[in-house]
């Protein structure tokens, strides 16, 4: 079963609805104990980041386990931006540390927050990316981006006047910053992709 | 480079969507899940429903619609329509909406924008101002509220810059000369409000051929262009405005 993180951050329920619309009956939950048996872990997030770090409190060792242990995880926004080392909004805050990487401001000679469809250049080698081409548009909220620095990471990026992580990759952890529930029908493929990784994970295909 | 939006309203009202000509003489236009769910299907960029009863009967209503709705709709979606509190904008984002519309409230209680800023986010809060061009000052347009029923001696223009210092997001600008009459948007309208915030402006009234869109855009400065006549009755898909606009050079998500 695909977990989904219930900790009391936005926009869970538009995750839920767009993994039920590609066939995937996730569940919504804050049990240690589903977490421990989920086949795929979800992480979603709008809310700042050091609240949704100290809203996951003991969940996040559970997460952290579950990644090392292989089972695929899917963070999307601030999920995303938890992957890594530590933020700086509003002041310093440690991640979950699974990739290298520290989130930042995006600079001020931008409008913030970077909000709207934005393309994203898609590498082939991606299976979170399968059937979607060489580049895609994708839709955006944020503020803060990470700056990846994990050299065993694949990162893509969209062009915001400057190269801006859109997402990432390491081993079974998977990361993007913008809203695939949100995405239209190239963000419900997103989905439909990890659901995938996730069964092939589970039956070791 | 973000892409310029395309926008279908839909305007509900006692569970149906309507539209009028310049918020008069509704036509039925279908149900709004259904209507919704299509144009999420069919590339819209995002979507807007606007409450225009606005009656505490309708209130109840509006958020059973916006839990259906976000079950069958994935790209993000505006609600809005006679909101008058924090609260409300706290159960509408969590039955499913991105984002909020705030008007006559936001008139009434301009610290309704700031408060809902800080507590969700920049994001979340879209000033809409119904804008009528005034009789008195040429050039100059006021803030009507109440549904545009009741004008107002605020100018429009003031209005836009000091919602964006207030902390509203985005502003969705309706030229009540231009709505429904599908005439073209008032780009003099959009081009003196986009010239005076930084923020995006959503033009909207008036959308009538592919043309129009594309002045919104190039000459009104409207970051989004928000229509309801000419999709819901089948005028146009979003495809066709879509590809129109990018083969004039706009950047669009297509």
């Amino acid at each position: 079963m695909v977990v989904v993180i219930d900790y009391n951050v936005g926009n869970v329920r538009s995750v839920c609805n767009a993994l039920r619309h590609v066939g995937c009956e996730a569940q919504l939950s804050s049990d240690p104990k589903a977490i421990e048996e989920a086949t795929g872990l979800l992480l979603p997030g709008v809310a700042a980041f050091g609240y949704a770090m100290g809203e996951l409190g003991t969940l996040a060792e559970l997460i952290k386990e579950a990644a090392a242990g292989g089972i695929p995880l899917l963070g999307i926004c601030v999920g995303y931006q938890m992957l890594f080392e530590k933020s700086s909004e509003y002041g310093p805050h440690n991640g979950l540390g699974l990739i290298r990487g520290n989130v930042v401001p995006i600079p001020r000679s931008q409008v913030v927050p970077h909000m709207g469809w934005n393309l994203v250049r898609l590498p082939e080698d991606m299976e979170l990316f399968a059937g979607l081409g060489s580049e895609k548009h994708f839709y955006f909220a944020h503020s803060y981006f990470a700056e990846v620095s994990d050299p065993q990471a694949k990162v893509t990026y969209t062009d915001y006047g400057f190269e801006l992580s859109a997402s990432v990759q390491k081993a079974n952890v998977y990361g993007v910053q913008f809203h695939p529930e949100k995405s239209g029908k190239v963000g419900l493929q997103v989905l439909r992709n990890f659901y995938e990784i996730c069964e092939r994970t589970e039956t070791g295909a | 480079m973000l892409t310029k939006r395309i926008i279908p309203c839909l305007d509900v009202k006692d569970n149906r969507v309507v539209k009028g000509v310049n918020f008069l003489n509704l036509r039925d236009a279908g149900d709004p899940v259904e209507l919704g769910a299509r144009y999420s299907d069919t590339g819209a960029d995002e979507l807007v429903f606007l409450d225009i009863t606005a009656t505490i009967r309708s209130r109840k209503t509006i958020v059973e619609l916006v839990e259906k709705v976000a079950e069958n709709v994935f790209i993000p979606f505006t609600v809005g329509g006679g909101i008058q509190t924090v609260e409300q904008i706290d159960e509408l984002l969590r039955s499913g909406a991105e984002k909020v519309s705030v008007n006559t409230a936001a008139v009434q209680n301009p610290s309704l924008i700031s408060e809902a800023a800080q507590r969700f986010g920049n994001q979340c809060v879209v000033l809409a101002i119904d804008a009528r061009r005034s009789k008195q000052q040429a050039g100059k347009w006021q803030v009507c509220v109440k549904a545009g029923s009741e004008p107002t001696d605020i100018d429009v223009v003031e209005w836009a810059a000091r919602g964006e210092k207030l902390g509203a997001g985005e502003i969705l600008l309706t030229s009540m000369d231009a709505d429904g009459t599908q005439a073209g948007y008032d780009n003099q309208l959009n081009k003196a409000v986009t010239d005076a915030v930084n923020i995006p402006v959503i033009a909207s009234g008036g959308a009538g051929t592919l043309d129009h869109l594309h002045d919104a855009v190039v000459e009104g400065g409207a970051d989004a262009v928000l229509m309801a006549s000419i999709t819901h009755f089948g005028n146009y898909t979003i495809t066709q405005m879509k590809e129109y606009l990018a083969g004039r050079g706009i950047p669009m998500n297509l």
